[in-house]
């Protein structure tokens, strides 16, 4: 039972803001949102919602190194993960992969590279999307 | 003029030492007629697609064209992640050249990136398409105890192909291709099969030779007219006899052999190579770039830096850079890694 | 409003319950309340239960229309509340609301959960179910790794130390060993705690609460009807309620569970009490740094003073403020849904004097704090012994 199974359509529809970083602004209160809202927490009806791509860079705002997996990630297993905090302001929670763990600390400079995140066994989908590395 | 618009490679952070392979087999100095020191591996987390967006953005980034005027993606390789459905289309969403494009996958052993070169110059040319992305990308897969174990790496190479802001001209191409079969892999095997040494004389160095002398033919070149050249390495050997059998200067393919340090990357190897020569060659210079794939072909292509590679030097990291960026694994991780036991 | 008390309360023995199922779980907590109400069981007009992912560890929905099958009471009507961990703190709420408002007399509150049915990777997946599907756990992250966000968070912000979240877990086996309901009944040290397996850095093991199977049920009255059934009413003062992001990266602050701070700031003004009123408490320890963020959400101590609270032992069954006298969700177990209604039946019993070697001294007001996901939602409560 993996969370990917939750169905295609749904995997398909955040391919842009999965491979991309595509998320939104609100032109009203200038926020930065990721993912894609289409309304402003903040300002709703008067808010006025348009399309970001994020540069991808970011810092680590807090971190974990996870030894029990969840199923579907065994294989991954120990992995970093972090909060990242991007530049242009919104948060998201992704793994931090091609860096050796004792350089993950909060602060740590990352940028944005391109990875599977799982997949449906070995005869289903897979799942691409964004990870996080250390910048050297 | 048609050419090299921007290029960018993509190379995993992992390697293995050909004697940890070696060790494992009890093959003590078995990788040495090889020539291969060590070979890349991808991370559990790569695939021949993931290379090919890392090398397509940093081919993108490096030479500013607007992903939405790459009109045409082909993507090379032998280790597509699905049998049926386009790695060519996961690039194109990743790099944000969809919708208005045509893409599709490529498949020739190790020359398909190449060729996938070769199609974005004749849509360019005919005016079809503005300009074009090639990717040669593989995570190819050595069965254990193969010679092959030893070679067998992964990486990926991007090229934007188009009529300005080209940073090397392509002054011409031709192909030498016959039904040769020296390698190959049957649907739903894990590993390859191949000839053992008829892979060499009458697969590789034939095609590897008569396409580029039919180049040379062809464009009135001779072997001292080049300042580079970069041949298909499916190890560190192999093309360094080609030089010899083509008189070029040993020298000249230093910079461009890669294998004895990542591996034979199969679809990107040649093209790697090319990149990794890009990164130091001055304007003017001509580089002579001949692939070869399985079953079997060679693509021969003649190249002229131009003024404008200096303006994008420096911007993404060189070749030589994403090979000194590594991390080692032993046998264990590295079968881990490659889920080269059928229980994981 | 109308005044609403505690009138029967009853859990099952939590554990990893082999022998029993869902329906028998919930049957056996249910019965055992309207036992301890006096109650033939006729007189109880709705069911509210609690639970969170039953359709994912047993399969089942519609789980309130078995639950009223399977405890004889049908025709009444039977609602599923359904907030993740904070699942059964809501159901409580909502009864409270029911009988309050004056629309029901009688109301069962039930909360369960049946989790060792399915592998525990499963069992792991359906509790992320509670925290953001395609933007937290879709990544690879669990539950454990979005707590660990906030612990490195919390040591980062204040200095708090993997020691001092290891003394929760140590306070929390040695309250449940005084609980025969409890699911661990042993004592661990802060050696154990720092040498268990790691989770996700810097939790490991004996940080997380457990996978358990269990039920626990209230039933709810008017206070003024309240003595028909009991000698030892408890009123429900205040339950307050409050949601923040689903997402845990969402927050401005990852050190406060602003769904905690607000439930308990509301809380308090509906009873008139003040944090400094609490005798007793229960609050949502899930992973011991929530314990220790609780403490100052609940404005026990001062914001980053909650590691040292649990170091000095203000927190401990003889300290300045009791917590998890039941031995907490690390002690006692997590049976999810059930979590929110168990925390009220220990401090009903607390309350009424009834909690044998775990008893708090003089006890009179009581608080418990039920959060779900990773605080997307928090209730809190605060009863107090009706004299």
């Amino acid at each position: 039972m993996s969370p990917a199974n939750l169905g295609l359509p749904l995997t398909w529809r955040r391919i842009p803001e999965r491979y991309g970083l595509i998320g939104s602004e609100c032109e009203n209160c200038k926020t930065n949102y990721f993912p894609v809202r289409k309304m402003c927490p903040k300002c709703r009806r008067k808010g006025k919602m348009r399309e970001v791509k994020f540069s991808g860079k970011g810092k680590v705002y807090s971190y974990t190194v996870i030894y029990s997996p969840p199923t579907g990630f065994e294989l991954d297993a120990p992995y970093a993960m972090g909060i990242i905090e991007l530049a242009e302001g919104p948060k998201l929670t992704a793994q931090i992969v091609d860096s050796d763990p004792k350089d993950v600390k909060i602060g740590t400079p990352v940028e944005m590279i391109f990875r599977k995140i799982q997949e449906d066994g070995y005869e289903g989908l897979i799942h691409y999307g964004f990870k996080f590395k250390v910048v050297r | 003029m048609i050419g090299i618009v921007g290029y960018g490679v993509h190379i995993p952070r992992y390697r293995i030492k050909a004697e940890e392979i070696a060790r494992i087999w009890g093959d003590e100095g078995g990788a040495d007629g090889l020539g291969i020191i060590e070979k890349s591996v991808p991370g559990m987390d790569e695939d021949a697609a993931t290379l090919a967006v890392e090398a397509s953005r940093n081919a993108i980034r490096r030479c500013g064209v607007d992903p939405k005027r790459i009109n045409a993606i082909f993507v090379g390789s032998e280790s597509h992640p699905y049998a049926v459905k386009p790695t060519a289309t996961i690039v194109a969403e990743a790099v944000g050249s969809t919708p208005h494009l045509t893409a599709v996958d490529m498949q020739f052993a190790c020359k398909a990136g190449t060729t996938a070169i070769q199609c974005c110059m004749g849509m360019c040319s005919s005016g079809m398409i503005e300009y074009g992305l090639g990717v040669g990308t593989d995570t190819s897969q050595g069965r254990p105890g193969d010679a092959l174990e030893y070679s067998a790496g992964a990486g990926a190479a991007a090229f934007v192909i188009g009529r300005d802001k080209i940073i090397a001209e392509i002054e011409g191409t031709c192909s030498y291709t016959t039904d040769t079969p020296d390698f190959w892999r049957r649907p739903g095997m894990d590993f390859p099969s191949h000839g053992g040494r008829f892979t060499g004389e009458p697969a590789y160095f034939k095609h590897t030779i008569s396409a580029s002398k039919e180049l040379m033919e062809k464009l009135g070149l001779k072997p001292g007219d080049f300042d580079y050249a970069v041949f298909h390495q499916p190890n560190g050997k192999f093309p360094l006899q080609v030089a010899k059998m083509l008189k070029i200067d040993p020298s000249k393919i230093k910079q461009g052999l890669l294998t004895p340090l990542i591996g034979n990357t199969y679809s990107a190897a040649s093209l790697i190579g090319l990149a990794s020569v890009l990164d130091v060659a001055k304007p003017g210079n001509r580089i002579l770039l001949t692939s070869f794939g399985s079953g079997a072909g060679s693509d021969s292509f003649s190249i002229v830096v131009t003024d404008r590679i200096l303006e994008l030097r420096g911007k993404n990291r060189s070749v030589f850079q994403y090979i000194g960026e590594k991390e080692y694994l032993d046998y264990g991780l590295y079968v881990k890694q490659r889920r080269k036991l059928k229980s994981l | 409003m109308r005044r609403v008390a505690i009138v029967g309360a009853a859990m099952t023995k939590f554990g990893e319950d082999w022998e029993r199922g869902f329906r028998d779980l919930i049957a056996e907590a249910g019965v055992k309340a309207i036992d301890d109400a006096n109650m033939s069981g006729k007189e109880i007009d709705a069911i509210y239960g609690g639970t969170m992912a039953a359709g994912r560890l047993i399969g089942q929905e519609h789980i309130t229309a078995l639950i009223a099958d399977y405890m004889g009471l049908n025709p009444i009507p039977a609602t599923r509340v359904e907030a993740a961990c904070a699942s059964g703190g809501v159901a409580l709420r909502t009864g409270y609301l029911a009988v309050g408002s004056g629309l029901h007399d009688i109301v069962v509150v039930g909360g369960v959960e049946k989790m060792t049915d399915v592998p525990v990777g499963d069992a792991a997946v359906a509790l992320g179910g509670a925290g953001d599907q395609e933007w937290e756990l879709f990544m690879g992250a669990t539950f454990p790794a979005l707590y660990a966000f906030i612990a490195r968070r919390h040591m980062h912000e204040f200095g708090t130390t993997e020691e001092q979240m290891a003394m929760v877990a140590v306070k929390n086996h040695s309250n449940a060993s005084k609980n025969p309901y409890a699911h661990f009944q042993n004592v661990i040290s802060v050696r154990d705690v720092m040498k268990s397996k790691k989770v996700a850095s810097p939790l490991k093991l004996y940080d997380c609460s457990p996978i358990t199977d269990g039920a626990a049920a209230l039933i709810l009255a008017p206070l003024e009807k309240a003595r028909k059934y009991t000698d030892t009413p408890i009123e429900i003062i205040a339950s307050s309620q409050a949601s923040d992001t689903l997402a845990l990266h969402h927050r401005k602050s990852l050190t406060t569970l602003n769904a905690t701070v607000e439930a308990a700031r509301k809380a308090y003004n509906m009873a008139g009490v003040k944090p400094n009123d609490i005798d007793v408490c229960e609050v949502h320890d899930c992973f011991t740094i929530a314990e220790i963020i609780a403490y100052e959400d609940l404005g026990f101590v001062k914001k980053g003073k909650g590691g040292r609270a649990i170091e000095d032992g203000e927190t401990a069954l003889d300290g300045r403020i009791p917590v998890n006298t039941s031995g907490g969700l690390k002690g006692c177990g997590h049976p999810v849904g059930a979590t929110g209604v168990k925390q009220a039946v220990e401090i009903t019993w607390q309350l009424r004097g009834e909690a044998k070697s775990r008893q708090v001294k003089g006890a009179e007001i009581g608080l418990t704090h039920n959060v779900g996901g990773s605080g997307a939602t928090c209730v809190v409560s605060i009863m107090r012994r009706a004299d």
